[in-house]
């Protein structure tokens, strides 16, 4: 039988807010623990919540950002659990009046376009950090009340390519809004991944297990397919999905059963009467939506109707506001969008995985990037040594001519200075020569490639190919 | 006279005109605190040394002619549920024996910047829960006037301490009549405003949505100046009202005539004494007298106003009180394995029975299954009986009632929870609707003890409510006072 895996996602987002969401403390990350904290975040006695607009304010935008309806009113309320970093014993929370409604959102993966449902998105504080030493545990009450929004889907992805594009698209919408990094490794997105398989043409929703602990958009990839093969292997060996929460291990690239978390928890939720709701006027919400900037789909749309780039290349390019920006920047200098944005998703993007980098730590300006342009197009380098340039100047940030200079880069455009070569070349090679005469046009790479090592890839290579072929016919 | 018998506004003056020194009150205070505590315990924490630093560093201000406060050397008393930095705050509980604040409530803030001098924390029902300060951990407060009754609760060590003449004031709060039955018991003014009118920051919360800090003194127009003081709006409290604060106690010597006062029938109809009967039925013959409109009205959803209370309270409570795990401040059990064992051997030992009790019922008529079987049903009736006010107040400016059923009973005479929980019978209706009312004492009782009646305005109306009282209390003359020898 053939199985169809079905999908939803509760996107944990932390807001880069200045201050947490019930108190005046810096929302930082990585500061000595417990030194961003006050008598409210660490819910001393008499102390009471005081709600953050700023995360009210870009809990709205990340609704709008995925076209969710924004009620007039929503409410927080209490989540009731036991738990040494949640210093009330309850989490403020929303339930039953999120901040942002029904929305749905366009993705596009494996060439195809999806839409993926979004239920709901609310707004709540997040807790403390446990440290575990030894025998003892300390807590750090730093992340205590750091403002988070849960973004909670549909059951709409049916494979793990959607799921990555959706969490590319929430990424890149957050860091066009502000509002939020969504780095991963610090924890200011996590996401859980609910999953079931179904019979292909059921409609019928399958038992659900709830992925947890999933670091980086890969590894969300890894877990889906992993759990999705055990679902199709418990269910053929004829066994029942148990529905649990199961904790992803990357290293060891399976899941595990959450044993502790089994038992049904109730969270005795209801309204906090520590705070008001949340009413948000026609006009401030209108207000909200006029100041969102340029969102990624919208910019792609645009980049293909504007600069004539294809779909492919403008969505890559407007992933992040980073790349954008740059590409933006580029193009204002040096209007050549396709050559602009080659580089961008090429060279650049290879440099900075390669660095281990985000968009966001770019080192290139876009001076420096269409002055390699300009080199390579001007005939002052050739197109290799263009992208030898580009990475020096990504390392060390040096100017690109300068870096020509120094190294002593410039092409060799000199007709005479290359025919030397080449002759010379044809005349210690007769096996090739020989070869060539014989029909083998191929062998004409040789020669091409021996004067451009000897030139060390300086030699115009147009030249270089001219000179070769007349020299071989003759 | 003994300068802590004075009011405020007779020690204000004497003060002003420097023919009494702050030392010198805090002196008598004191002296009376010391003599008197052994009987009454309304005390929890005293603190001598640094009353009688800032009582004489008042002096001193004031021989520099400096501009000081309105209450500048005046002493007062803060429930120990009331946040005092570095001062002792354990709401009574074993849970908090050993806490000192790092931050003071709002309202302590306040009447510093006016240049009280706290000379005490009061004893109370452990974290306000309980209506004869029976359940504190530091052991019982009894009422001046018959040690061998109790002073009400939760405030009952606010009111005994005004009602001893320890201090000029206290501050109580009223979760359900936490200020004006134990006021009414013990023959002082308690006056609860209405809800957001002062900060609760500060405040352990019982009842957040019904919990507000207010005054417990010697007459309504010392009441009046506190509430003033205190009042205000708070940024640091969500719930706090934002508004014009009008000036508390303006215009309350004006007369009465034609003021509409209603008396809701239900309250009548309750288990009542004939004594209670007929002194509130005196009252409104002294209201009459002073040109008040007075007539019998209804309040039809009265007879829901406990049960809703018991359960909003009890859901609130059970939640406030979850942070008290051992972790970061208060009890810490010696014996435990893991944090589990911490949390509940913590809880276990830290919380007394009462404690315990609401905790349970609270978790209970939260939980899922029977959240809107008990909990919503009590919102809703809350909002019923919301309106019933509403109504009533579209009629009259006030409304009149007995504060309590009877007057103080016994020590251990209320040992059935549900006994208990009917002494605030006449004070909780107020809560539920986010009113202000105030208790003021208007007889004795044959037994001796004070009696009290009620006054009830509409929301942000204190004002009223202070006219009618200073009115009614002028009309009264009530001057008896305990006799602790």
């Amino acid at each position: 039988m053939k199985y169809e895996v079905v999908i939803g996602l509760e996107v944990h987002v932390e807001m880069a807010t200045e201050t947490k969401i019930f108190c005046g403390c810096k929302n930082a990350f990585g500061s000595a623990p417990n030194t961003n904290v006050c008598p409210v975040c660490l819910s001393m006695p008499g102390t009471l919540p005081v709600l953050n607009e700023q995360a009210v304010e870009f809990g709205v935008r990340a609704g709008m950002s995925l076209n969710c309806h924004i009620p007039n009113y929503s409410k927080m309320d209490r989540k009731g659990y036991y738990y040494p970093d949640l210093a009330k014993a309850y989490q403020i929370s929303q339930f039953d009046l999120p901040l942002c409604g029904k929305g749905e959102v366009e993705i596009e993966a494996d060439g195809e376009k999806h839409t993926i449902g979004v239920t709901r998105i609310h707004i709540e504080e997040d807790a403390g950090k446990l440290n575990h030493q030894g025998a003892e545990s300390l807590v750090d009450y730093n992340r205590g009340g750091v403002p988070l929004m849960e973004i909670v889907t549909e059951p709409d992805f049916r494979n793990a390519a959607q799921v990555r594009a959706f969490l590319d698209l929430v990424k890149a919408n957050m860091e066009y809004m502000g509002v939020s990094d969504c780095k991963m490794e610090e924890g200011s997105l996590r996401c859980d991944i609910n999953i079931s398989i179904r019979p292909e043409g059921s409609t019928a929703l399958g038992t659900r297990t709830e992925l947890k602990n999933i670091n980086s958009f890969s590894a969300a990839v890894r877990a889906i397919e992993y759990e999705f093969k055990r679902h199709i292997e418990v269910v053929e060996d004829g066994g029942k999905i148990i529905q649990e929460t199961r904790r992803w291990d990357d290293a060891k690239g399976r899941t595990y059963s959450m044993r502790d978390k089994e038992e049904a928890h109730d969270y005795r939720y209801f309204p906090d009467p520590d705070l008001v709701p949340i009413y948000l006027s026609d006009e401030r919400i209108e207000e909200i939506r006029q100041s969102l900037p340029e969102l990624p789909m919208a910019k792609k749309q645009r980049y293909v109707a504007e600069y004539g780039i294809p779909e492919y290349d403008a969505g890559v390019l407007t992933m992040s506001k980073h790349t954008a920006k740059l590409f933006e920047e580029c193009v204002a200098i040096y209007n050549e969008p396709k050559a602009v944005s080659n580089y961008i998703m090429v060279e650049l993007a290879r440099l900075l995985n390669e660095n281990n980098m985000e968009p966001c730590d770019i080192p290139v300006t876009a001076k420096g990037l269409t002055d390699v342009l300009k080199l390579v197009n001007d005939g002052v380098v050739n197109s290799s040594v263009g992208r030898q340039v580009f990475e020096e100047m990504f390392k060390t940030g040096k100017d690109p001519a300068a870096i020509v200079e120094e190294k002593g880069l410039k092409q060799i455009d000199d007709t005479d200075e290359i025919l030397a070569l080449v002759r010379q070349i044809i005349a210690e090679n007769p096996k090739p020569v020989a070869d060539y005469k014989g029909g083998n046009a191929k062998a004409m790479t040789f020669f091409v490639g021996r004067v451009m090592k000897a030139t060390k890839g300086k030699a115009n290579p147009q030249t270089v190919n001219e000179l070769v072929r007349t020299e071989l016919e003759k | 006279m003994a300068l802590n018998e004075l009011t405020i506004t007779e020690a204000v003056g004497l003060l002003e005109s420097g023919e009494i020194s702050a030392a010198e009150l805090v002196d008598d205070c004191l002296i009376r605190v010391d003599a008197v505590e052994p009987i009454v315990n309304a005390l929890v924490t005293v603190t001598y040394e640094t009353a009688a630093e800032k009582a004489k560093a008042i002096d001193s201000r004031r021989a520099k002619g400096e501009k000081l406060g309105r209450l500048a050397g005046i002493p007062g008393i803060i429930k120990d549920g009331i946040c005092t930095k570095g001062v002792l705050s354990t709401a009574s509980s074993r849970m908090l024996y050993n806490y000192k604040p790092v931050y003071n409530a709002t309202v302590v803030d306040k009447l510093e910047a006016e240049d009280f001098i706290m000379i005490g924390k009061a004893n109370m029902d452990e974290f306000a829960m309980g209506s004869s300060t029976e359940t504190s951990y530091f052991g019982k407060t009894k009422n001046p006037w018959d040690p061998a009754r109790v002073p009400g609760g939760s405030s009952g060590g606010s009111a005994a301490s005004v009602s001893a003449d320890e201090t000029l004031f206290a501050l109580g709060s009223d979760t359900g009549g936490s200020i004006r039955q134990p006021a009414a018991f013990c023959g002082v003014v308690g006056m609860k405003p209405t809800y957001g009118t002062v900060s609760r920051y500060g405040l352990m919360a019982f009842a957040s949505s019904l919990d507000q800090i207010g005054p417990v003194a010697k007459n309504v127009e010392d009441a009046a100046l506190i509430f003033d003081v205190i009042s205000g709006h708070d940024q640091k409290d969500s719930t706090s009202a934002s508004m014009e604060y009008p000036a508390y106690g303006a215009g309350m010597k004006q007369d009465i005539k034609g003021m509409r006062v209603g008396v809701p029938k239900e309250y009548l109809k309750q288990d009542i004494s004939g004594e209670v009967r007929q002194n509130l039925f005196d009252v409104m013959k002294r209201m009459e007298d002073m040109g008040a409109v007075v007539e019998e009205t209804s309040l039809p959803t009265f007879d829901y106003a406990l049960s809703a209370y018991y359960v909003i309270a009890s859901a609130e409570v059970a939640s406030n009180l979850a942070r008290f795990d051992g972790i970061r401040y208060g009890y810490r059990t010696e014996d435990y394995e893991n944090w589990k064992d911490m949390y509940k051997a913590s809880r276990s030992e830290g919380f007394g029975d009462e404690a315990k009790r609401r905790i349970m019922l609270g978790n209970y008529v939260l939980s899922s299954g029977y959240y809107d079987a008990y909990y919503l049903k009590a919102l809703k009736a809350r909002t019923l009986i919301k309106n019933d006010f509403d109504q009533l107040f579209g009629k009259y400016d006030i409304l009149l009632s007995p504060t309590t059923t009877a007057e103080a009973f016994k020590l251990g005479e209320k040992s059935r929870p549900i006994d208990m929980y009917v002494t605030d019978l006449f004070t909780v209706p107020v809560n539920i609707a986010g009113l202000t009312a105030m208790s003021i004492p208007s007889g004795l009782a044959e037994s001796g003890l004070p009696l009290s009646v009620q006054v009830i305005a509409k929301a942000f109306d204190e004002n009223t409510m202070l006219r009618a009282a200073y009115n009614l209390e002028q009309a009264l003359q009530f001057d008896a006072k305990p006799d602790l020898g």
